[in-house]
């Protein structure tokens, strides 16, 4: 009796030390996280990964997001920067330590392979995480970072997961380790499983997997068959890919086209100035943006473009109306004059820019919810910014085509264009017509500058890169017909980005205009030629 | 008798101007600024000119150069490769400058080049290039290949760098990209890389939709070896670029791009919290830390009235440049291009990189070389650089045709591309 609890007692000793060691091991092992060398670095991140202690999370996201510093005496915070200054906290339990001078501790740096290392071991670490998202991505990670006993940890993970899609990630992670490290029958499972994944992970592990040498011949044939399955698929969502390029391409040509489609297209103002407002319209989103920054809590700043596309359309509309008034409306009929007279306009809009803003690009960000993108089709990478802007695109051209054909002002529009005396005689202020038809068309120009400075640079230049492009929309599709300028500027996306993949980017570009002179020479009106009266005048 | 008046007019008016002509030709030394400050490259060269003003600012301050002021003579070459010549023989002929510091594309230094060879004149270039030349009138202080491009790719070779096997080399489609591209395909195979694991392509100037190919790239990394992107992208194409990876959802830890144009200046265009991690090559950076540094940013901030402006690359290279001719003068006395030229060879400056800049007789600098990853704060911190400057080579070793070329314009070589000396050593 007494023997069994003296036998007990040391038992529970020895358990105490055991413990207490591995806590010094583990503080110990953060601490090396602040080492010199990148070696020690990668050597102190894995063993915490094969650790396995949850605690060692925040640590090893500070020092991937670069907010991990060393102290003098040897230890890591992490520091959350205030002005000159930096608030120090303890790197396991968050605990706060004061505050140190910026130049008091030193950042702990980083690079891609350090970087990879802490994927791999977060990965590890949160794989059984109460948080769903921490554990998808999880098991999204552990594809990348596959080590010799990533299989038994997955499979753990594997055996207490409820959720469908974190079950999936894991099954194929689970099937990537075992590729490499489990017999033959395992590895013939493992590729039936992954063959029908079409992730780009999986593509390059089973290349990776092809290119090894020494393969039992069973599962070299499973292997040559898979990979002719996954690249017939991704040769076909590489297609739908291709197409969703080229009508994003094609929506953000129509946005940059359908200002001039109005000045120049119902008009016949030949506006060199067009891309000048798109310029505009792109600087007044900044300058929207920076109010936001300054001036309104940080938690608004995602929905500043919600306010700068009909701030950019006021303003550049206001200059178009003065440019209208002030030059255009003395140049009417005489289309030498006014090309010339609105180039120089475009160019002392430039430099106005470059005097008031500076010739270097601006920032303008991505709010939050246009960031990134998503897998369709299971391989295929849509961006949120593009597909936002070809819905806006639809907006754009459906209220156009609302405000011409159903309100008063369209009508006076349409009726001055295809017979200004007419109308005049009708009763309708032709001048005042012209006026405010400039200023819609350099109004659109300016909201198509919001969606630009959202793929693009924002600089004084930014007008001088899309009016070209323009023009072309504009004369292909058929001068005077906003349908004719949607289907040309969606035609040559799409044509331009088919080409893309074949001939490069540079003939690609060659071949299309190509293709357009000879379009033109055939048709001299465009896709859609206006027919009738107005077309003879 | 009208045109008898006019030209008796003109007489007069040159006799009463010439004296204060030649007052102020005794007065100041003129130096030339030939960088464009509209049109597409203005958004990278207004800086460089800012850059030069500065310094002249700088000089005066402590009392000018052999007792003269220095003046500066800025013209717009606006860009427009032809008229750069134009410009470059207005400064020399009509402004009689001692020296012009300018250009930033290859394309416009090869216009003015046959200028200053003809009018013996001298040129300072600030910009990292492809090399394959060296004139007797042109001290280039920017990088060479084996400065910038050689090195990156071994750092990306290393262990460190992720030890990459399968390359991207993405450019702009002109001179500086498909030369520097050239050379790095021969070093590459070199080193044993296979041509199936070597992919180039190249777009237009100012190319602005990325989607195919930023989807081609993920597709050729995806073929199970370590891929990286070797990026000679230029000017304004960068942007939209990084803007699209970001999107794509590239990490720089699993396809890291290496550019070799996108400075300080560049990123201040872009949002780089998606970018961490992506790396640059170049010979000094801003958030270097030495006193020679903090003194360059402190001066710059103050001429500039602004703490927001960065410093780059090519601004260090003027700063290098500017300085090394002004010794140049001061040590040769006067400012005759022949005597100047002779007084460069051998001229050190301790550069804000923390390293002292030496000026070799190829007319190129023995200069450091850093790798840098973006940050979130859109500066760049140091991963790896070079124990000591690099010496520059105008020809590089790894391309065929160039075997045997040397740029040395001392006895008895005097040349800078030639493969004999022009000069017989007499020994007796």
């Amino acid at each position: 009796m007494v023997g069994l609890r003296r036998l007990l007692l040391a038992t529970i000793a020895i358990l105490a030390m055991a413990a207490s060691a591995r806590a010094d091991d583990f503080h110990d092992l953060i601490d090396r996280l602040g080492a010199e060398s990148f070696d020690a670095k990668v050597q102190a991140v894995d063993a915490l990964g094969e650790l396995g202690d949850g605690r060692a999370v925040p640590a090893l996201k500070a020092l991937s997001d670069g907010l991990l510093y060393r102290t003098a005496d040897g230890h890591v915070v992490v520091v959350e920067p205030a002005g000159d200054t930096y608030r120090l906290f303890a790197p396991v339990d968050h605990g706060g330590l004061g505050e140190a001078k910026s130049g008091a501790v030193d950042k702990v740096r980083v690079n891609n392979r350090l970087r990879g290392s802490i994927t791999g071991a977060l990965s590890r670490l949160t794989m059984v995480s109460a948080s769903r998202d921490d554990r998808l991505n999880a098991a999204r990670d552990a594809l990348k970072h596959l080590s010799a006993d990533s299989a038994p940890a997955l499979e753990r993970a594997l055996e207490g997961e409820k959720d469908p899609e974190v079950r999936q990630a894991l099954t194929v992670a689970l099937s990537a380790a075992r590729l490499t490290t489990g017999t033959n029958e395992q590895r013939i499972a493992a590729i039936s499983v992954l063959a029908q994944s079409t992730d780009s992970e999986v593509r390059s592990l089973l290349g990776r997997l092809a290119n090894s040498g020494d393969l039992d011949p069973g599962v070299r044939k499973a292997l040559e068959a898979a990979r002719r399955g996954l690249e017939q698929r991704l040769m076909w969502i590489g297609f739908a890919e291709n197409l969703f390029q080229g009508l994003s391409l094609g929506s953000v040509l129509l946005l940059a086209a359908i200002g001039l489609a109005i000045t120049f297209g119902v008009m016949g103002v030949i506006n060199m100035a067009h891309g000048e407002m798109l310029m505009l319209g792109a600087y007044t989103t900044f300058v929207v943006q920076e109010v936001f920054r300054a001036f309104l809590p940080p938690s608004w700043i995602d929905s500043y473009l919600i306010v700068s596309a009909p701030a950019a359309f006021l303003v550049t509309g206001a200059v178009g109306i003065v440019l209208e008034r002030s030059v255009i409306r003395f140049l009417y009929k005489r289309p030498l004059e006014t090309m010339l007279a609105t180039w120089g306009v475009s160019l002392i809009l430039q430099q106005a820019v470059r005097v008031v803003f500076g010739s270097p690009n601006k920032e303008v960000s991505n709010p939050s919810w246009m960031t990134g993108g998503f897998t369709w089709l299971g391989g295929a990478t849509i961006t949120w910014n593009r597909l936002v802007i070809l819905g806006f695109c639809a907006v754009v051209m459906l209220c156009l085509a609302v405000l011409l054909r159903k309100t008063s002002f369209g009508l006076h529009m349409r009726a001055v264009t295809q017979n200004r005396d007419m109308a005049a005689v009708m009763g309708i202020p032709t001048a005042r017509i012209d006026a405010l038809t400039f200023g819609l068309g350099s109004g659109i120009a300016g909201i198509g500058g919001v969606a630009l400075s959202q793929i693009g640079n924002v600089s004084p230049n930014l007008g001088t890169i899309y009016i070209v492009d323009s023009f072309l929309v504009v004369v292909f599709g058929g001068v005077g017909n906003l349908m004719g300028t949607l289907v040309g500027a969606l035609s040559l996306g799409v044509v331009n980005k088919l080409l893309e993949p074949v001939a490069g980017a540079v003939l690609g570009k060659v071949a299309v205009l190509l293709a357009i002179i000879l379009f033109i020479q055939k048709r001299p009106r465009g896709l859609f030629a206006l027919k009738g009266r107005a077309a003879e005048s | 008798m009208r045109a008898g008046k006019a030209i008796g007019a003109l007489a007069l008016a040159s006799a009463l101007m010439l004296p204060g002509a030649w007052a102020q030709a005794e007065d100041t030394i003129k130096v030339g600024v030939l960088h464009s400050l509209s049109g597409t490259m203005a958004i990278s060269e207004t800086t460089l000119k800012d850059t030069v003003l500065m310094m002249v600012d700088d000089i005066n301050k402590k009392g000018g150069l052999l007792g003269k002021k220095v003046e500066a003579v800025v013209v717009d070459p606006a860009s427009n490769w032809p008229l750069f010549a134009e410009k470059a023989r207005e400064l020399i002929q009509k402004n009689g400058v001692a020296v012009v510091f300018g250009c930033w594309t290859s394309v416009s230094r090869k216009s003015v080049l046959p200028v200053f060879e003809e009018l013996n004149s001298l040129l300072f270039y600030p910009v990292q290039y492809e090399g394959e030349e060296s004139s007797n009138n042109v001290f280039y202080t920017g990088a060479a290949p084996n400065q910038q491009a050689i090195p990156a790719v071994e750092y990306l070779m290393s262990k460190d760098g992720g030890e990459v096997k399968r390359w991207v080399l993405e450019g702009t489609d002109y001179v500086y990209p498909r030369t520097t591209n050239k050379i790095l395909e021969a070093f590459l195979k070199s080193k044993g890389v296979a041509a199936e694991d070597i992919m180039i392509n190249y777009t237009p100037f100012g190319f602005a939709d990325w989607q195919t190919e930023v989807a081609t790239i993920k597709k050729f990394a995806s073929a199970g070896k370590k891929t990286a992107v070797v990026s000679t992208i230029n000017g304004d194409a960068n942007v939209p670029f990084y803007k699209e990876l970001a999107n794509a959802g590239i990490k720089a830890s699993d396809i890291p791009v290496v550019a070799f144009s996108v400075g300080e200046e560049e990123l201040a265009g872009i949002d780089t919290k998606n970018l961490v991690g992506h790396l640059a090559a170049w010979n000094y950076f801003e958030s270097v830390k030495n006193p020679v540094n903090d003194a360059f940013i402190k001066q710059w901030h103050g001429f500039i009235k602004s703490d927001k402006r960065v410093t780059n690359d090519p601004m260090e290279a003027t700063y290098i440049g500017f300085k090394m001719w002004a010794q140049a003068v001061a040590q040769a006395g006067t400012t005759e291009v022949n005597a100047v030229r002779q007084a460069m060879y051998g001229q050190t400056v301790k550069a804000p990189s923390g390293f002292m800049a030496v000026m070799n007789t190829n007319h190129h600098l023995s200069k450091p070389v850093m790798i840098g990853e973006i940050q979130a704060n859109g500066q760049f911190d140091i991963v790896w650089q070079t124990k000591g400057p690099i010496k520059a080579d105008a020809w590089s070793p790894f391309l065929p045709e160039d075997k045997g070329k040397v740029a040395d314009w001392s006895f008895p070589w005097v040349c800078g591309n030639c493969t004999e000396p022009k000069y017989k050593v007499l020994t007796d």
